[in-house]
């Protein structure tokens, strides 16, 4: 089997995968990192974003061996390692921006990446038509959103570090 | 109110384990030795199995087993059960086709389980699942439900006749007949009420384990009632008595009904690991959920409306054909007959009604509870009979209503439910204010202009939550009690713990509950923790769907905090020497009346368990008490939701504008969970309305096989909604709770249609209203209607 | 997803001789159609070779009177290309509306244009402004590159490297989103550049994109949205779906040729 390595939320990794094997399974699997999920199999729903060397991406239409090399950041990767959440991750909890929390680790790293691409102040046409590519079903997004506005705000405020680090 | 008691606003306890991505999803679960089950499943609508060879399979690498339809027959495991009997107008009971957890004579959908590899890993079982050769004699299927009693129909199960599963009326049809003879006006409307796929964004897995030491069975599940699941799974499957199989409900990931059901997958993967003697893990991808979930709705319905010359309503008709799909799933039977006939008066005073329901089988997935359940099928049959009306007879649609709602409580209806409380006029004049209606001219003039039309629709909805008084259903068919647990544990120090029957798997109870025990103990919020989802744990308890949670879960645990405030002070009197009736209990101190002697609620939970105080022969040591709360009637949330949009003229795409709900859910314990299930609700209904239909084609094959051709709502179809609530108690339950999580779904579908149907100035739409339904419909031509 | 070799060439002239050895191999881009594709076991490509590590593929620049975009260029890149924006808007409008964020931050012209989704954006634009497809063997024409659903004028062992779009005054795209899928139900670009007047239609066609001549024989006479008017094509021959019926997608192509029209001469 192949051998591959990539940094993932600041620690090196390396596993041996079998070719076919996705970036989600081979977080979620040989890594165990299950804070990323998989909600369907045609690349619509984005319970699976993650970070590519600072850039958003569907860890489900990825092969982990396209990754070699990668700087990989996923949800368990956001809060501080002394435990102080990131203002993203803590904004969805301000804003009852998550119900069941399935969609939640995609919703908050897709998040980051609009504000990566769209800046601190964000409307909410902005952010309803950058959140295209994740869906969640329990809350009809309107406290997503506002989680978002709030979360890319207090980023500005603390001079927060993007996720991507 | 205290900052975390009832009705304040608190911060979820559940979320940091979710935003720090710490969930345990039943997929996140591993055991060691763990295996992977991959189906094989029926590419046909309908057939006869005619072989099953697996050898080529058995052959692969990797593969632990495979095991067939044939195989389970052998093993005698019991078949899948509908648990809600309906009779038939002529008495007879519904006809309930067997349903094995694998196929071995015929299949009858598509995605249909024929059998199962278990191989070492996933990919392994899912290539050796592809050897496994199926020969086929492919049948003619019966796809469509209107069609499915027609003679010379295909017939899915032998001995059901006409594929009929039932023919269930409610009402009186002669006072009916009668009030629409002597009707001034009537109104007519066929309404197909669209088949949707629930696709909770977790999708459906379970982990079944066997200890082959002790002969104990474990299955991790997608569950929202762990419980009935294991109760279902033990005597009617029977794959192990009830005390020798655990199941665990951990974090799940959004249920809407969908995870309600036992399935074939949960059997199996039992069985198999019983088999194996290793862990079976299965997760379904998302095009199994969508072959393999149970969906919802599914009516084709014909219904009229009798009023008087001034618009008030004299008698409601309807007659529905209900697809059941393949398979009677676990409460498939009660969702078109109880939970839909009996809501047909909706917020109006109607003197007489009378519903017919037929449900039949067809080769599609079987159909069941939706978010709403049949509640929102008779919504939609309700308001938009009403809305027509008013337009038909030149009535404002809000003055048909005010004419015709229910004033006085209790109201009883001529469709068994007995109305408790409400006030229906408060809804809905704050919605209009807040929807500022009075605006909408001005508006709908200025969209003209860049090429839109507004429109304006209204639902002034009503549904039966709580579910529900034990002896009532049963009377009804229900083959369970439909009450809930509680247990309260207290500890030494004086924390708490409250293991419930319900389930969470997004509702926030471990918030909600915590609030309820924070403020009637008077101990800080943190000091309590809800246990849930595992019958190892936690009594018997019902399970979550039916916006029943807070209505009857919480008043089971306000039946035990009762319980323990009562023992508790019987504690103190120990302690403060004093008469037991003399004890008083406010704010988390235990005080004697009259005096300065008090004693804090943490100390008198050590000393009920250090019992230095008292004796054994006074007083048992310890303080839990355990409850089995049973409600008195259904609770009726209701509201008034008020749905603007604009119609691109050219394009037909319709878009939301402004969205106003006002519901009356009776006490809210914390608003800002009960609007986030209100928006949840009201995005499901506009998906419903605007955007989700299950399609199969003639052969049977879902053409909406994945979120590529079903349209999932996205953020940017959806507005921000304004979100608003009127209060009147439910006099059914001690905290006067009742029930918000599904009334967004049952209020919206109607809402929109009335919306767009204001705004193009043709009734003639059917959901979802897609822009190429809505141009159709704008050039006059006639666009799907009911067959 | 059947299992396959990996390879990660870094030259051309390596990915091209792994592709001759692997005859059932496929070239990987973005892999956002290619990978979905081979999780439903609807493709099994025996060896996939990532052409993430080959040098000088990415990048849009202006030459001359072109715009020119490595074939591995990214959507996201292209959309938000500074170079881009200034000279040919109407292009860079394209990727933008191509899937969602994720998607864009993947996907790429190259791999777009060689799978030709009848329902994919690029290929209208391709149509819609004449461009070459600059290929390891030789350039082709747009006219000539895409010849039906899902298939290409491309031969065996030929990779794309570039795309040459000709700068054009006036260019505009116009998208109405399938709503569950986010590809195009239909797409229309419109261009002009000098007599040379392009109306190329995406997702309507049951053969993928196609040029509407009577569209562009209205607009020659004048560029302007007006010229439209009265104008539409035949239903015949026009995708049918659960989303859109022939009709409505006929019906599409002259709304959005309008408003493209209307966008390009704003």
């Amino acid at each position: 089997m192949p051998a591959v390595s990539m940094t993932v939320n600041g620690k090196p990794v390396t596993g041996d995968v079998e070719a076919r094997t996705l970036l989600v399974q081979f977080l979620r699997e040989n890594l165990r990192l299950t804070g990323t999920h998989v909600g369907c199999d045609t690349s619509q729903c984005g319970a699976c974003v993650v970070h590519v060397d600072g850039i958003a991406a569907k860890s489900c239409t990825l092969l982990a061996l396209q990754c070699e090399g990668a700087k990989i950041i996923t949800i368990e990767g956001l809060a501080e390692p002394g435990g102080a959440l990131h203002p993203m991750q803590e904004a969805f909890r301000e804003n009852h921006g998550l119900q069941c929390g399935y969609c939640t680790p995609g919703m908050i790293m897709a998040a980051l990446d609009i504000v990566r691409r769209r800046g601190n102040d964000l409307d909410e046409h902005t952010i309803r038509e950058q959140l295209d590519g994740n869906i969640c079903r329990c809350t009809g997004y309107h406290n997503i959103v506002k989680a978002i506005a709030a979360g890319a705000k207090a980023m500005a405020k603390g001079g927060a570090r993007q996720a991507a680090e | 109110m205290s900052a975390t008691g009832i009705g304040a606003t608190v911060r979820r306890k559940e979320d940091f384990r979710f935003i720090t991505g710490q969930g345990q999803y039943t997929d996140d679960v591993v055991r060691p030795g763990e295996t992977r089950a991959a189906f094989v499943r029926s590419p046909h609508a309908s057939a006869k199995i005619k072989s099953v060879d697996a050898g080529a399979a058995k052959k692969m690498p990797g593969v632990v087993a495979v095991l067939t339809g044939f195989d389970l027959a052998k093993d005698k495991i019991g078949n899948l059960i509908c648990g809600w009997m309906i009779h038939s107008k002529d008495g007879s009971p519904m006809k309930m086709a067997p349903h094995p957890a694998l196929a071995s004579g015929t299949v009858n959908h598509v995605g249909d389980a024929v059998a199962v590899v278990i191989g070492e890993t996933l990919a392994q079982a899912r290539d050796a699942a592809e050897k496994v050769k199926v020969d086929y004699e492919v049948l003619t299927a019966v796809v469509d439900p209107a069609k499915a009693q027609a003679a010379g129909a295909p017939q899915i199960h032998p001995d059901i006749a006409k594929n009929t599963i039932y023919q269930w009326h409610l009402g009186d049809a002669k006072a009916t007949d009668a009030a629409f003879a002597a009707a001034k006006h009537v109104t007519k409307l066929d309404i197909v009420n669209n088949r949707l796929v629930p696709n909770a964004i977790e999708p459906r897995a379970a982990l079944a384990e066997y200890d082959a030491g002790t002969d104990n069975l474990t299955l991790w599940n997608t569950s929202q009632n762990p419980h009935v699941a294991r109760l279902v799974i033990a005597a009617f499957v029977g794959m192990a008595p009830e005390h020798k199989l655990r199941v665990i409900a951990p974090d799940v990931g959004g249920g809407f009904g969908s995870k309600i059901f036992i399935y074939p997958e949960e059997v199996v993967c039992l069985w198999a690991s019983r088999k194996v003697k290793r862990p079976v893990k299965w997760t379904a991808d998302r095009s199994e959920s969508f072959l393999t979930d149970a969906h919802g709705r599914d009516h084709v319905t014909h219904a009229e409306l009798a009023l008087d010359a001034n618009g008030k309503i004299l008698a409601l008709r309807a007659k529905t054909i209900a697809n059941l799909g393949a398979y009677m799933s676990t409460f498939s039977s009660s969702v078109p007959t109880y939970l839909y006939g009996t809501l047909l008066s909706g917020q109006y005073d109607i003197p007489s009604i009378y519903c017919e329901v037929d449900a039949v089988y067809t080769n599609t997935a079987p159909v069941d509870a939706y978010r709403g359940a049949g509640r929102p099928e008779a919504t939609f049959v309700v308001e938009r009979l009403v809305e027509v009306a008013a337009r038909q007879m030149g009535i404002e649609p809000t003055e048909l209503r005010k004419r015709n709602f229910i004033k006085s409580f209790p109201h009883q209806t001529p469709v068994i439910m007995a109305y408790d409380a409400g006030d229906y006029l408060a809804s809905l004049k704050k919605a209009v204010e807040a929807a500022d209606v009075k605006g909408f001219a001005k508006r709908k003039r200025e969209a003209v202009r860049h090429g839109k039309l507004r429109g304006l629709g209204y639902s002034t909805y009503i549904e039966a939550c709580g579910i529900a008084p034990s002896q009532a259903v049963g009377s009804l068919g229900a083959g369970v009690g439909l009450w809930e647990s509680a247990e309260v544990r207290v500890n030494p120090t004086g924390s708490v713990e409250v293991l419930t029957g319900c389930h969470a798997h997004g509702q926030g109870h471990e918030t909600t509950f915590a609030q309820l025990v924070s403020e009637r103990l008077g101990i800080p919020f943190e000091n309590v923790s809800i246990v849930h989802g595992d019958t190892d744990k936690v009594q018997f308890g019902m399970g979550t769907y039916g916006s029943r949670s807070g209505a009857v879960g919480m008043s089971a645990i306000v039946k035990a905090l009762d319980k323990v405030e009562a023992k508790a002070k019987k504690v103190a009197a120990f302690m403060l020497e004093a008469a037991e009736s003399d004890i008083e209990f406010k704010d988390g101190k235990f005080t004697v009346a009259g005096t300065d002697k008090s004693a804090a609620f943490a100390d008198v939970a050590l000393n009920a368990y250090i019992a230095h105080k008292f004796t054994g022969a006074e007083l048992e040591p310890g303080l839990k008490e355990t409850s089995f709360y049973d409600p008195t009637n259904f609770t009726f949330p209701a509201g008034c939701h008020i749905c603007e949009v604009e119609v691109d003229i050219e394009t037909g795409k319709t878009e939301i504008v402004n969205w106003t709900a006002v519901d009356d859910f009776g006490t809210v314990i914390n608003p800002m969970i009960v609007e986030g299930q209100v928006h949840g609700g009201i995005a499901q209904g506009v998906g419903q309305a605007l955007l989700e239909g299950a399609v199969y084609s003639k052969e049977g094959q879902l053409v909406t096989g994945s979120m590529m051709d079903y349209t999932m709502p996205r953020a940017h179809d959806l507005p921000s909604f304004h979100v608003g609530l009127t209060e009147t108690k439910s006099p059914s339950n001690p905290l006067g709770i009742k029930g918000c999580g599904e009334a967004g779904a049952i209020a919206a579908p109607a809402a929109v249609i009335n919306a767009i149907t204001d705004a193009i100035g043709t009734e003639n739409l059917a959901m979802p209203a897609t822009a190429n339904a809505v141009w159709t419909a704008l050039q006059g031509a006639k666009p799907r209607q009911a067959a | 997803m059947y299992n396959f070799t990996f390879h990660r060439p870094t030259t051309v002239r390596q990915a091209a001789g792994l592709l001759a050895r692997n005859p059932e191999g496929k070239l990987l881009a973005g892999g956002h159609s290619l990978i979905p594709v081979m999780k439903q076991r609807l493709a099994s490509p025996t060896a996939i070779i990532d052409l993430s590590q080959v040098e000088g593929m990415a990048g849009v620049e202006q030459k001359g009177r072109s715009i020119v975009i490595g074939a591995m260029t990214r959507h996201a890149d292209v959309a938000n290309s500074t170079v881009l924006q200034q000279a040919l808007p109407g292009l860079a409008a394209v990727p933008g509306a191509i899937g969602d964020p994720q998607v864009r931050n993947r996907g790429t012209i190259g791999g777009s244009i060689a799978n030709n989704d009848p329902n994919a954006d690029y290929p209208a634009a391709c149509l819609g402004l004449g461009a070459t497809i600059i290929t390891n063997k030789r350039r082709i024409a747009a006219d000539d590159f895409f010849t039906g659903m899902f298939s290409t004028a491309l031969e065996d062992g030929e990779i794309i490297t570039k795309v040459s779009f000709p700068i054009a005054k006036k260019a505009a795209y116009e998208k109405f989103k399938h709503p569950a899928s986010g590809f195009a139900l239909v797409g229309v670009f419109v261009s002009k550049r000098g007599s040379d007047i392009r109306v190329a239609v995406t997702g309507a066609g049951a053969n993928g994109v196609f040029r509407v001549k009577s569209f562009e024989e209205a607009l020659k006479k004048r560029f302007a949205a007006k010229s439209l008017d009265g104008l539409s094509i035949p239903a015949t021959g026009m995708n049918s779906d659960i989303h859109a019926s022939p009709e409505y997608r006929a019906h599409l192509v002259s709304v959005l040729a309008r408003r493209a029209v209307a966008k390009a001469t704003a």
